[in-house]
């Protein structure tokens, strides 16, 4: 009998396919069951943000963060906040960086859920989704309450957020935190030990810790290599330096680890709301430089020159020195960092957005090679992709 | 905070001394600004400088945490390719730029990061900037059949063209951009800050006439 060719299938995955988490299309090269080389096509979610922003003021382009990661949308204006506040010089009321920080570990905690229950769910267990959309639900309504949006927040400002808290809502996120760990203890025991979840997730998807270098992985996935790395606190911004967290680190890099690396994130998360919370300090929530933040309405209604201050200020906004930054913080998915360089004007000149997820979903080709089809919908899963962020 | 910063400025230095000592002849330029450091390097040696940010035990930056391009039309070498680069192992950040034009080709650094592939596929989708010895150099962003690089200084914010699904053909149809209201680009020059160009007649006044 003579030898028989086989030829490798070429096949289409996404891009609408419930797994996808998104718009991810991804060609494989499949030998049988086994997954050869995996060519993810990006961009179908492509707005051209960072072009759009060279075209706004620097306020207004703040909304376009929370369009980005629009899971965790608070945590991306931090990134950009922070880059006009260096390059600007400004310091942030005590406050306002409390509140900041606060509001950081709630898009951590929202981020979270909705990637380990939809990790769950695309490796088969349906439950925890919809446990977990209630929890998110009420941190959303509080993302409500301090902006009046339930996701697109516009909340942090250069110098600061954009509006103090209203009375109670101190009271209440902490009445959530306290009834949150039931939530976090019923998902552990349906999650962590389920035999069937270990079996889709245990051994898959390795990734060493010079892999994890060398392909760019930051935030939980570099961690679940057992790199100890967590920007919060090597770097701290915004009094992150004054918090009593752990960070926790994963033992094989696979997807399991990555797995309990958010699981336990949550828990610490769930420490700095608290601490947040009892040593939140009193004062202004932003600078009270009227070149950069808006007056108050009341100011507005007696003072020419606060309506003068508001009017400029919300039709030319400021202007920002010349000269060029880049601006990082540990995003729940990874680094969010922004390049932004300013000539001078009240219009960035380049903002480039450095989303964790670009170099995550590279990676995918090395994670998945060997590996069996179904696993790449766990790869996927248990690397956080969002595409917001990835096409920008 | 300020203390961070300060034990952060002194490292800096230290960095921004060996860099410079090391590899005086591919260096251009450095500055350490906002508690940064910049390097500006020759294009062609771009990828010696890096193996040696990598591999030196003083610096052991093993993360590329960021490549993209920057345009400048004004300038003969008009984009800037920008290299950012993380070591764990000291807790240091540092930037390399170097510059090159729409012709000339810059050394992939895909041999040295792997994380390169993709951030250079950007930086040549959104400004052209062509990256010699790229594996894949495929455009990533943009749409399939799409021309032109959308992030340069000289292409407009709306675009060429404009697709939507035509019922008749039953397919997406790519037609040239209609606006009902012309782009609309607003300058804040602003009297209070001083007129930059001259007025006519004034320069009379200067004695240049």
């Amino acid at each position: 009998m003579s030898e028989q060719k086989i030829k490798n299938m070429t096949m289409n995955f996404g891009p609408q396919h419930p797994a996808a988490h998104g718009v991810l299309r991804l060609v494989l090269e499949m030998d049988g069951e086994v997954v050869e080389r995996s060519d993810p096509h990006i961009g179908l979610l492509h707005r051209g943000t960072e072009k759009l922003i060279e075209y706004k003021s620097y306020i207004q382009a703040t909304p376009y963060f929370d369009r980005l990661d629009y899971v965790a949308p608070m945590n991306q204006e931090h990134a950009y906040c922070l880059a006009i506040e260096k390059l600007m010089g400004i310091e942030v009321p005590k406050r306002g960086q409390y509140i900041r920080v606060l509001y950081a570990e709630i898009g951590r905690i929202l981020n979270h859920i909705l990637n380990l229950t939809a990790f769950a769910l695309d490796v088969g267990a349906m439950t925890p989704l919809l446990w977990g959309f209630e929890e998110r639900e009420k941190l959303m309504e509080f993302y409500e309450r301090a902006c009046g949006a339930r996701l697109h927040a516009n909340y942090f400002r250069p110098g600061g957020v954009a509006a103090d808290l209203p009375a109670g809502l101190l009271e209440d996120i902490d009445a959530w935190a306290d009834q949150y760990d039931i939530f976090l203890k019923d998902f552990d025991r349906v999650l962590t030990g389920n035999r069937i979840f270990k079996q889709r997730t245990v051994d898959i998807g390795i990734v060493s810790a010079e892999e994890a270098l060398d392909w760019g992985f930051t935030g939980p996935n570099i961690r679940a290599s057992g790199l100890a790395w967590d920007l919060r606190k090597s770097q701290p911004y915004d009094s992150y330096e004054e918090f009593d967290f752990d960070i926790p680190i994963g033992k094989n890099g696979d997807c399991y680890d990555r797995f309990l690396v958010r699981f336990e994130e949550m828990w610490q998360s769930l420490k700095i709301i608290k601490q947040a919370i009892k040593n939140m300090p009193d004062g202004p929530v932003i600078v009270e430089n009227n070149k950069v933040a808006p007056p108050s309405r009341a100011d507005m209604k007696r003072s020419m020159e606060a309506l003068i201050h508001h009017f400029k200020l919300f039709t030319e906004g400021f202007h920002v020195p010349a000269g060029e930054c880049y601006a990082a913080v540990e995003a729940p998915k990874g680094e969010f960092g922004v390049y932004l360089v300013s000539d001078g004007s009240n219009r960035p000149y380049r903002c480039k957005i450095r989303a964790p997820g670009f170099p995550h979903l590279q990676g995918i080709d090395f994670m998945s090679k060997g590996h069996m089809l179904a696993d790449v919908v766990a790869n996927i899963g248990s690397l956080d992709i969002v595409f917001g962020e990835i096409d920008r | 905070m300020s203390e961070l910063l300060s034990d952060n400025s002194a490292a800096l230095n230290d960095l921004k001394d060996l860099v410079v000592s090391q590899l005086a002849n591919e260096i251009l330029e450095s500055e350490i600004r906002y508690g940064e450091l910049t390097i500006v390097a020759k294009r062609d040696d771009i990828l010696k400088v890096l193996t040696f940010l990598r591999d030196d035990t003083g610096c052991l930056f093993k993360q590329l945490i960021d490549v993209c391009g920057a345009d400048y039309p004004e300038r003969a070498e008009r984009f800037d390719v920008v290299y950012h680069l993380l070591s764990l192992k000291h807790n240091l950040r540092i930037r390399v730029k170097i510059r090159t034009d729409e012709e000339t080709p810059v050394p992939s650094c895909v041999p040295l990061f792997s994380a390169a592939g993709w951030f250079e596929r950007e930086a040549w989708d959104m400004y052209g900037i062509f990256f010699a010895g790229h594996p894949d150099p495929r455009r990533i962003l943009t749409d399939y059949g799409f021309e032109g690089h959308p992030l340069r200084k000289d292409f407009p914010l709306t675009g060429y063209v404009e697709v939507r699904y035509d019922d008749e053909q039953k397919r997406v149809v790519y037609e040239p951009v209609k606006l009902v209201q012309d782009f609309r680009n607003f300058d804040f020059e602003s009297p209070w800050e001083g007129i930059q160009h001259v007025l006519p007649g004034d320069e009379k006044a200067e004695g240049n006439a």
